[in-house]
């Protein structure tokens, strides 16, 4: 060995500072969500990721401020393959979605930090407070259903249990920390076991019935408007309840049950009847969602202009749905100026009761309140384990 | 670096004695070299400690959660294979260098060739003269004491006050060795005298002019209330340190830390292209003189290829530094008819001169000095820049290419703000000054910075800067944000 250098090596396996502080990033991320979820909520990219589990979710205030350069307006310096020419394009930066291009850079605070989290964590978040109101307690949910829960992984098991993916990545580590990263040579260490627990759920049901006005008046903000609002109440529901349904009413003068695709996309000219909407409502909960099996969460977004004669009517609908539902929500979406009541909403106003709830939104960041009013857990209620 | 020695290692111990073998042998051939450097230690580390050291830059740091995310960042790179840190050397005597298990061993021999000239260049370059031989212990001393400060006044305390010190953590003075000026006029400035000539009314009349604006400024000195600062302070870290008005002991403890161990980042952010270009040219001759199979040889090339590939949007420092080196030997190996007549350059004395660079140079001056129009254009360096959504290469002339380049690297390629008021409106008010050359500061970062020098400061502050051509200040007083246009005729601050 020479004298002037070494080679060591330490057990390192207690050191976490890393580690440690990452964790503190993520919790400054998870504070920063909770103070931006009204912005979040009704977030474009996150409603319609369609199930992608990890989104991203824009949020300030976790960028490290510096002094710098604009590096919109620098010059950097690159190097080429040897033929590169001026006029060269070398990247195309992605138009931000919705045709908002060339305002960003106006707006002081426009930058933001992209965070990545799981849905299922953002959804934690949102949903923290919230809770079941009026819940019921119905026939099937005294049903318990034993299910099983795969909680963790071990080295030992019934081979039944053989976690094949796991096995074949610590296989396929252990070739490689060799030098030679393929499947073979499988060893009793390389196994890897499923390990459950025996998890008892109760048996409950819940549909949402989303209503919507389709016509003329409805345009693409409604629609977007109601279509944040269903996408965190089915979410919502789902870590509640073992099934949830939706239904899709669509109503115009009249009203008929769609398919998702069709609620969220189509529009329809004309007036607007709203009775016809309740009215298929509560048809197919006769039909369908027997109320002493089903948690029924009916949900009508419009824009309250609804034909003058038929608000009476409404509002006798509503009661009747009220006798069998868990809560009954109305949302009217008015945009911009027209923040005054509709002549549907001052009707609603007559109803009184507490499983009635009527919510105004005017702008995307109403949805999370409309969330938080409309799940907001009542005292005195039971929720579910 | 204090766990137990006596703990069981899982490594394979053939391996590090193969490592061992290399090791000495390849600081045989780096002496045989001329290369002079640190005593080195070489420590195997698992991947995850390696991509913790990276992210913080020395082992032992004080912690914080901007740390933590680069970690998480740098980590995560390295797990889907896009990036990979081969090497960590830390500038300290004598040096420690990190290699990581899972390289193999063809992988840590060039590691180690490379090192080696990372160790040579901190011992022998001008810039590193000054830079603390223990860093490591001071580093984790000051670690102790952020500690014992989040203990007494409480985590969130600490960490908001940090967030505010790191935000400007780059605007130190490198040069502060350099004694200032005094702040009276320089008496040594007298004209001289000249000799006898037909144009000697030209020297009064220079002379006259320079009379006439002396007693300007005297005037205009006598007109005006005594400023603090008298001169322009380069050195935030130290001027909130010494003059903010109510920080507590802690509070300024923690300016001086941050700024301590900016101070020895500052000679590597400083040298990046000639450090890196040094240590490549190093571990590509030693390498050479290993006796390798075919198969290691294509392996070494390989990875030697990856690590000095060229990049479109970037310059990679480890490919620029490298060629330029090269050049440097070419040129000074075999001088051309001219410059062996006009700047008597003898032939073969190209390692002698790329000794001489290596002590000599910062990447500024290796890039003003050194980077040809040859050069730039046989590695086809452009300047591009952002029009519309496009990224679009606007610049292939070579005195501009490389006058970009210069320019993206003073100050390591951070704006050059000063202090130049601490009492503006007889308020205690803070103004700080960019030194605007050309580019424009990124606004909304710029407004955000500055609420963090105000939450330092704690009264109102200023930057003076100019945007899109004209003067302004921002300013910032701890509820909210103003912007006055400044005329240019006016002097600053006033």
């Amino acid at each position: 060995m020479h004298r002037t250098s070494t080679i060591s090596q330490h057990d390192w396996s207690l050191h976490r500072k890393g580690q440690t502080d990452q964790e503190r990033h993520k919790q400054k991320i998870r504070e920063a969500i909770k103070k931006n979820l009204a912005d979040i909520v009704s977030e474009e990219s996150i409603i319609l990721s369609d199930g992608k589990k990890i989104v991203k979710v824009p949020i300030r205030s976790l960028e490290e401020y510096r002094f710098r350069f604009d590096p919109g307006r620098q010059q950097h310096a690159g190097q080429g393959n040897g033929d590169s020419q001026v006029g060269d394009i070398l990247a195309t930066d992605p138009r931000p979605g919705r045709g908002k291009r060339g305002q960003a850079g106006e707006e002081p605070g426009v930058d933001y930090y992209e965070a990545e989290v799981t849905l299922d964590e953002l959804a934690a978040m949102i949903f923290e407070d919230l809770g079941l109101p009026f819940l019921e307690e119905k026939k099937m949910a005294e049903m318990e259903t034993e299910t099983v829960r795969f909680t963790d992984v071990r080295k030992v098991g019934p081979l039944a249990n053989l976690d094949k993916k796991r096995t074949i990545l610590e296989n396929l580590k252990r070739n490689a920390a060799k030098g030679d990263p393929s499947f073979h040579d499988l060893k009793n260490d390389d196994l890897r076991f499923k390990v459950w627990e025996p998890t008892v759920r109760y048996q409950s049901n819940a549909v949402v019935i989303a209503m919507m006005d389709v016509s003329g008046s409805m345009g693409e903000f409604e629609k977007y408007i109601a279509r944040s609002f269903y996408f965190w109440m089915v979410r919502f529901l789902r870590t509640k309840y073992n099934n949830v349904k939706i239904v899709f009413i669509s109503h115009h003068t009249e009203a008929k049950e769609v398919t998702e695709e069709e609620f969220f996309t189509h529009g329809e000219s004309g007036g607007t009847q709203v009775s016809s909407a309740y009215e298929l409502a509560l048809r197919l909960i006769k039909e369908r969602y027997n109320p002493d099996d089903w948690n029924i969460y009916p949900f009508h977004f419009s824009d309250g202009d609804n034909l003058p004669w038929d608000n009476e009517r409404c509002v006798g609908l509503v009661r009747k749905l009220m006798e069998i539902c868990n809560i009954f929500g109305y949302g009217e979406i008015r945009e911009g100026h027209y923040r005054s009541q509709s002549t549907l909403m001052s009707a609603f106003a007559k109803i009184e009761d507490e499983k009635f709830i009527a919510v105004t939104i005017s702008d995307k960041a109403e949805v999370y309140p409309a969330l938080r009013r409309f799940f907001a857990t009542r005292d005195a209620v039971p929720t579910l384990p | 670096m204090t766990a137990d020695p006596n703990t069981n290692l899982t490594y394979d111990e053939r391996y590090v004695a193969e490592l061992e073998r290399a090791v000495e042998r390849i600081w045989e051939i780096a002496q045989r070299f001329g290369l002079d450097p640190y005593p080195t230690n070489f420590e195997l580390v698992p991947a995850t400690i390696m991509y913790e050291f990276g992210s913080y830059g020395l082992p032992g740091r004080f912690s914080h959660w901007s740390r933590g995310k680069a970690y998480y960042r740098m980590k995560t790179e390295y797990d889907y294979g896009l990036s990979k840190i081969y090497e960590l050397v830390v500038n300290t005597n004598p040096s420690y260098a990190f290699l990581m298990e899972q390289n193999d061993l063809l992988q840590n021999k060039v590691v180690v060739a490379h090192v080696l000239g990372h160790t040579d260049f901190f011992k022998h370059n001008a810039y590193f003269k000054h830079t603390s031989g223990n860093m490591i212990d001071k580093v984790s001393v000051n670690a102790d004491r952020i500690r014992k400060y989040e203990f007494d006044h409480g985590q969130a305390a600490v960490e908001r006050f940090l967030d505010a010190v790191l935000a400007i953590e780059e605007h130190i003075d490198p040069n502060f060795r350099i004694k200032p000026e005094s702040a009276t006029p320089q008496q040594d400035n007298e004209p001289k005298k000249h000799a006898d000539s037909p144009y000697d009314d030209l020297w009064s009349l220079a002379e006259r002019a320079a009379r006439k604006r002396d007693e300007d400024i005297q005037a205009w000195m006598r007109t005006r209330r005594r400023r603090f600062p008298a001169q322009p302070q380069k050195d935030l870290l130290l001027f909130l340190a010494q003059y903010a008005p109510n920080l507590e002991e802690w509070q300024r403890d923690i300016l001086m830390i941050v700024r301590e161990e900016m101070q020895y980042f500052v000679p590597q952010m400083q040298t990046k292209v000639a450090n890196e270009g040094w240590a490549s040219y190093w571990h590509a001759r030693t390498m050479r003189e290993l006796d390798l199979s075919d198969g290691e040889f294509a392996a070494f090339a390989q990875m030697h290829s990856g690590v000095l590939a060229p990049q479109r949007m970037r310059v990679n420092p480890y490919h620029l530094g490298y060629h330029i080196l090269q050049d440097i030997e070419r040129r000074w190996d075999n001088p051309t008819e001219e410059e062996r007549v006009k700047l008597g350059r003898e032939p073969g004395k190209g390692r002698e001169k790329l000794f001489a660079v290596r002590e000599t140079e910062s990447d500024v001056s290796l890039l003003r000095n050194y980077l040809t129009k040859e050069l730039v254009e046989e590695l086809d360096l452009y300047l591009y820049r952002k029009e519309e959504d496009e990224w679009v290469i606007v610049e292939k002339n070579w005195e501009k290419v490389r006058d970009g380049l210069v320019a993206s690297m003073t100050n390591f390629g951070y704006p050059y703000i000063t202090v130049v008021d601490a009492d503006f409106n007889g308020n205690t008010e803070l103004v700080l000054h960019h030194q605007h050359e050309g580019q424009d500061l990124d606004l909304s970062y710029a407004q955000k910075t500055l609420e963090y020098v105000q939450y330092i400061w704690s009264r109102p502050v200023h930057l003076e800067t100019i945007l899109e051509e004209q003067a302004v200040r921002l300013s910032y007083n701890g509820e909210k944000h103003s912007r006055v246009a400044l005329d240019k005729g006016k002097s600053k601050g006033e």
